[in-house]
């Protein structure tokens, strides 16, 4: 029996201390009626040989393509270490530290997390993290109206230059109770949000401005300008961020004069794999004033009875299983493993490592972008600074281009003619520190060759 | 046995209230409330000016264990709130009646205190209620 | 155990100390042939490098790996914490849900360049159908409470569509998990708790009275959270349904009943699902779940996006535009796939009759334990039923009469080696301790957690002050949660010295 112990003989004495007649017997309170029949539809178990035969085969059968997607994941180096250590079984298989004596492993890194994610994003304080980039943004726009202390309003400015799906999450996960999310469009040629749409706002009762940076579309947005004039309106400032651009970009907690009040964003670049959407793991950060407005799992460092110094889980009277119908949120698990896992990423980078990363990255999109645009029907969409991902502009329909590429074993980037309608045919891109020169040549040779194929045809 | 002041009144949701001279009426929670909610670790107390209906959360309480709202036992307007509880919550533990006072109000009604319990009833309560 | 407190990651620390295997490559060749740099306006750019630690490769690894050594795991310890079902994951799970092309598929990457996955994906989502009974399922939720989110959203989204506005009251037991009253408000319902009786059954009476026109559905969790099956389960649903409400169920215990029971059999029209306690994924020292979602029929146009669906070109993704009732996206992406793939190769290695012996096992394992820790002068909460796969008992007499109470029983396990059952929940039960051995634990190991509880229930008659002095061997003693939640320390913070050194 697969992962059950018990002989024959302990199952026979279990029973007889029981009392019962048979295991069926356990069974006794529950109504006939409701017994299942056997389940015809599940096939018979199989082995470990089996089943490791099983996913090999259809691991290899999803291959391994030369990849420039990004759009809200990112293909980083990940070091060996991050993975051999967080999959270690005191680490995979340990539960939520609620036991703080047992859990002073998990509840230290929780802390260290903390104290990389406040310095990184420039806030006070983070807490233990969220599920992912998404629900992050869709729990910050629900602190927001909950931490402000002066507007009754429920609604929220998100401009289109933040992901997409990280609007329809805040939409799926806030829209229940109430919040209004009211978009902002971008300039055309910048890629960044119009500064004179968002002046309609001024002086409405609007809870709180998001700002992603960079953006979905790789820009750089001008956050000072930006930050400095929601808190002029009253309203707080959510910044999504990317936590890799954090090494050298401005950190939230320095934007405008008074920074922003609520920082999120996807903590997948920071070594976890990209494994098809997930597990990812969000992250949130603040400023001291509102800890007790935010969502999710905080850990304390305190004392114990000798007075040797401990970790604890703090602040517990916002969650949900003491508060329960008035919790903050009904958040219960964080990504535990993942933070882990970024946790280690972070160590093993560095300050020097992670802007290494970071820079890199920025070089070979540039480089990317300067050889594609070199091919005839491609443009840059944007002008002005961005950081590792491009808008391209092809002449024509996008998604046959990224089919011809495919073929060639090139995904080629992110078709955003459903979501972006008014860009005409156009690609998101990107290319991180794991891209070579041969690799892009690779992409520019391959969508050369797609480009005229479909011209001559 | 928990202290229960014999010159204030009572609301069945463990808060107590003092008529003060210049008309204004004193908030705060039960010896009984404290004592239930253990070591007090924050406290959030109400905005200056914000107006209060009667049984309105106005206040946040936080134990370790447990956060509870405070609600108002009359409507009326925040005159003053205790900003000392934000640095001292365990003011609340060691004085509840005093310097752990909550909230001041200008009550809309000048009668809205008759319809709370006095001393004994408020006993009473606890008593029923096994506390 | 590792009785040395490892210091903070940040200690070891020495400016210009990096792991330099991991620093990528200069970007040289083409790119620096052709002047191409990074170009950040000054306006933008940070100024003072982040507080990230300047570590060796080794320093790293020791120092997580000692960080490891100061928890309580599966793998090290016997978990018997009720209502978390911390069974045995399996170690094939990881190794095949990690193999190099299922981590490096992107999110986005096409349809076309993940066959492999979205078949074991479609194929999860039809075992999850026919183990639960329901007509169909979402495996998009990333975690118990997201699941319940879902869940409770469909019914809004359910009513609404009927044009039944007024439905927003959400019936919960009083024993209910904190997370379905949360869960209830944050889909802007709102909830009305409902009393159990003295054998832990829903009261008909008072739920009878609780449903009405504004009922939009009640939630459940069976066996309850009581550790005892809800008998009279037929009853609730004739009344709920009956008032126009629907059923939900919170899958929290549904190790108790796999292969047994269907909740799409007991009347349930929603379900979600924790496939980090049933289907044995991990729980990482809290997370990554995952919490799936199943409906009857009449619920399947809402359930959240993506789906995976299978037709003539291969297995492809359901979204927005394909389901345009759904109550939405709650992931960017697909929610927590390689959470979903490990619950995948569980079921697949269980298999038809591996699923049935996981209810009959567990159920074996608790009422083996409950029966011997009886024997032992533990009090159950409720001793004229059958546990299910778990059991309440009661320390409310040592309370009383010793001082001793729950917090004091479990800290004083963590002493002999055991991880502490869940103490204080459900609220309803003074002083309880909650506990669920799992399946996978050998008698043996059972035995050795009933001669710890005994030698505790003599020390409480004994040495009581010990006993609230516990735990002892552990990293540290009990720590001071007041001082945690009043002066908070929230980060590490350099030494004072260091600071005005540097």
């Amino acid at each position: 029996m697969p992962f059950i112990p018990h002989t024959e003989d302990d199952i026979r004495s279990m029973l007889a201390t029981i009392g019962a007649p048979s295991i069926e017997a356990l069974f006794d309170e529950i109504p006939p009626a409701l017994r299942a029949k056997g389940l015809d539809g599940i096939p018979p178990g199989l082995s470990e040989m089996e089943i490791g035969r099983l996913m090999s085969e259809r691991a290899r059968r999803d291959g391994r393509p030369l990849s420039f997607l990004g759009a809200g994941a990112y293909e980083h180096h990940i070091p060996s270490a991050v993975w051999a250590i967080t999959t270690r079984g005191e680490f995979y298989s340990a539960y939520t530290p609620y036991q703080a004596e047992a859990s002073q492993g998990t509840l230290q890194v929780i802390h260290e997390y903390q104290t990389m994610m406040a310095s990184l994003t420039g806030m006070e304080v983070s807490n233990a993290s969220l599920y992912d980039g998404g629900s992050a943004v869709a729990e910050a726009a629900l602190m927001a109206v909950r931490a402000h202390r002066r507007s009754k309003s429920l609604r929220i400015v998100i401009p289109t230059t933040v992901n997409p799906d990280y609007r329809r999450v805040a939409l799926s996960t806030a829209g229940n109770q109430g919040l209004r999310f009211e978009s902002v469009p971008y300039v055309r040629d910048s890629g960044c949000i119009d500064h004179a749409a968002l002046g309609a706002y001024a002086g409405e009762d609007i809870a709180a401005l998001v700002i992603q940076q960079p953006n979905f579309f790789g820009q750089l947005e001008d956050v000072d300008a930006l930050t400095d004039w929601a808190h002029a309106q009253g309203m707080l400032v959510v910044a999504v961020v990317n936590p890799t651009s954090l090494a050298v970009l401005k950190p939230p907690g320095e934007w405008g004069t008074k920074g922003a009040d609520i920082c999120v964003g996807e903590g997948q670049p920071l070594g976890v794999p990209l494994s098809s959407g997930g597990p990812y793991f969000g992250f949130m950060a603040t400023r001291m004033e509102l800890v007790r407005s935010m969502p999710g799992r905080i850990v304390g460092r305190t004392v114990d009875l000798e007075g040797r110094a401990g970790y604890t889980l703090t602040l517990q009277a916002r969650e949900q299983h003491i508060r329960r119908g008035k919790a903050t949120s009904n958040i219960c698990t964080n990504q535990g493993l993942l933070m882990t896992a970024a946790t280690i990423y972070m160590t093993l980078l560095g300050p020097t490592g992670l802007a290494q990363v970071a820079e890199a990255s920025m070089a070979r999109t540039a480089q990317l972008v300067a050889a594609l645009t070199r091919l005839p029907g491609v443009q840059a969409a944007f002008t002005g600074p961005r950081f590792h991902e491009a808008v391209l502009r092809l002449d024509r329909p996008a998604g046959g281009v990224l089919r011809a590429l495919e073929v060639q074993g090139v995904l080629g980037g992110v078709d955003l003619s459903a979501d972006f309608p008014e860009l005409g045919p156009a690609l998101l891109v990107c290319a991180t520190e794991t891209k070579t020169d041969a690799d892009i040549e690779r992409y520019a040779g391959a969508l050369g060759q797609a480009l005229q194929a479909s011209r001559a045809a | 046995m928990s202290q229960i002041p014999a010159d204030l009144k009572y609301a069945k949701s463990h808060e107590w209230t003092r008529l003060l001279p210049d008309g204004t009426v004193e908030i705060g929670i039960t010896d009984h409330a404290q004592a239930a909610l253990g070591d007090l670790v924050f406290v959030d107390v109400p905005e200056v000016g914000r107006t209060l209906a009667a049984g309105e959360g106005c206040a946040v309480v936080e134990s370790v264990k447990a956060a509870s709202d405070v609600y108002a036992p009359i409507a009326g307007t925040v005159v003053a709130s205790n900003t000392a509880l934000g640095s001292a919550p365990e003011l609340v533990n060691q004085d509840c009646y005093g310097q752990g006072w909550m909230l001041r109000l200008r009550p809309e009604s000048p009668t809205a205190l008759d319809a709370l319990l006095d001393a004994g009833s408020y006993g009473a309560q606890l008593a029923a209620s096994g506390g | 155990m590792n009785q040395t407190l490892e210091k903070s990651i940040f200690e070891y620390s020495r400016p210009g100390r990096v792991a330099a295997a991991q620093l990528p490559p200069p970007v040289g060749g083409r790119a620096a042939a052709e002047g191409i740099g990074t170009a950040v306006p000054e306006a933008l750019r940070r100024r003072k490098a982040p507080l990230l630690p300047e570590v060796s490769e080794l320093d790293a690894v020791r120092h997580f790996t000692r960080l490891s050594q100061l928890n309580f795991s599966i793998d090290t310890n016997f978990y018997p914490l009720g209502s978390c079902t911390m069974k045995y994951n399996p170690k094939a799970c990881n190794q095949y849900a990690m193999l190099p092309e299922f981590l490096a598929r992107h999110p986005r990457a096409p349809e076309s360049q993940g066959q492999g996955f979205l078949e074991c994906m479609f194929e999860l989502q039809e075992m999850l159908k026919e183990v639960t009974g329901m007509s169909a399922v979402s495996l998009s939720p990333m975690a118990g409470a997201h699941g319940e989110f879902a869940g409770v959203a469909m019914i809004r989204a359910y009513h609404r569509a009927r044009g039944d506005l007024a439905r927003n009251e959400i019936i919960v037991p009083e024993a209910a998990h904190g997370t379905n009253p949360a869960t209830a408000t944050m889909c802007g319902c709102i909830v009305k708790e409902i009393p159990v009786d003295a054998e832990g059954d829903v009261d008909l009476a008072a739920l009878q009275r609780a449903v009405g026109p504004n009922t939009a559905g009640i939630m459940l969790t069976n066996p309850s959270t009581l550790g005892v099956f809800e008998r009279k389960i037929g009853e609730v649903a004739r009344i709920v349904h009956g008032a126009g409400g629907l059923l939900y169920y919170d899958g929290a215990n549904l190790n108790a009943i796999l292969g047994k029971v269907r909740p799409g059999d007991m009347g349930f029209d929603v379900i979600h699902m924790n496939l980090h306690k049933t289907f044995s994924t991990p729980h990482g020292g809290g997370g990554p779940g995952a919490g799936a979602v199943g409906v009857a029929a009449r619920l399947e146009p809402f359930l959240p996006v993506p789906l995976v669906a299978r037709g003539e070109g291969g297995y492809r993704w359901l979204a927005e535009a394909e389901r345009p009732q759904s109550i939405g996206r709650l992931s960017a992406f697909m929610g927590n796939a390689g959470v979903l793939l490990r619950a995948y190769i569980y079921m697949r290695m269980l298999g038809r009759e591996g699923m049935s012996r996981v209810g009959e096992f567990a159920t074996l394992n608790a009422n083996y334990l409950q029966a011997r820790l009886r024997a032992a002068g533990y009090e159950l909460a409720y001793p004229t039923r059958r546990a299910s796969h778990e059991f309440i008992v009661t320390m409310k007499k040592q309370a009383r009469e010793l001082d001793v109470t729950a917090m004091d029983i479990a800290k004083r396990l963590l002493d002999h080696g055991f991880h502490a059952p869940t103490t204080y929940f459900p609220l309803l039960v003074p002083e309880c301790l909650l506990i669920e051995p799992t399946e996978t634990e050998s008698k043996e190991t059972l035995d050795a957690f009933v001669e710890a509880m005994t030698a505790i229930l003599d020390e409480a008659q004994s040495n009581a002050a010990k006993l609230k002095g516990a735990p002892y061997t552990m990293p540290v003693r009990r720590l001071d949660d007041v001082r945690a939640a009043k002066q908070l320390e929230l980060t590490w913070k350099p030494p004072q010295a260091a600071t005005m050194a540097g």
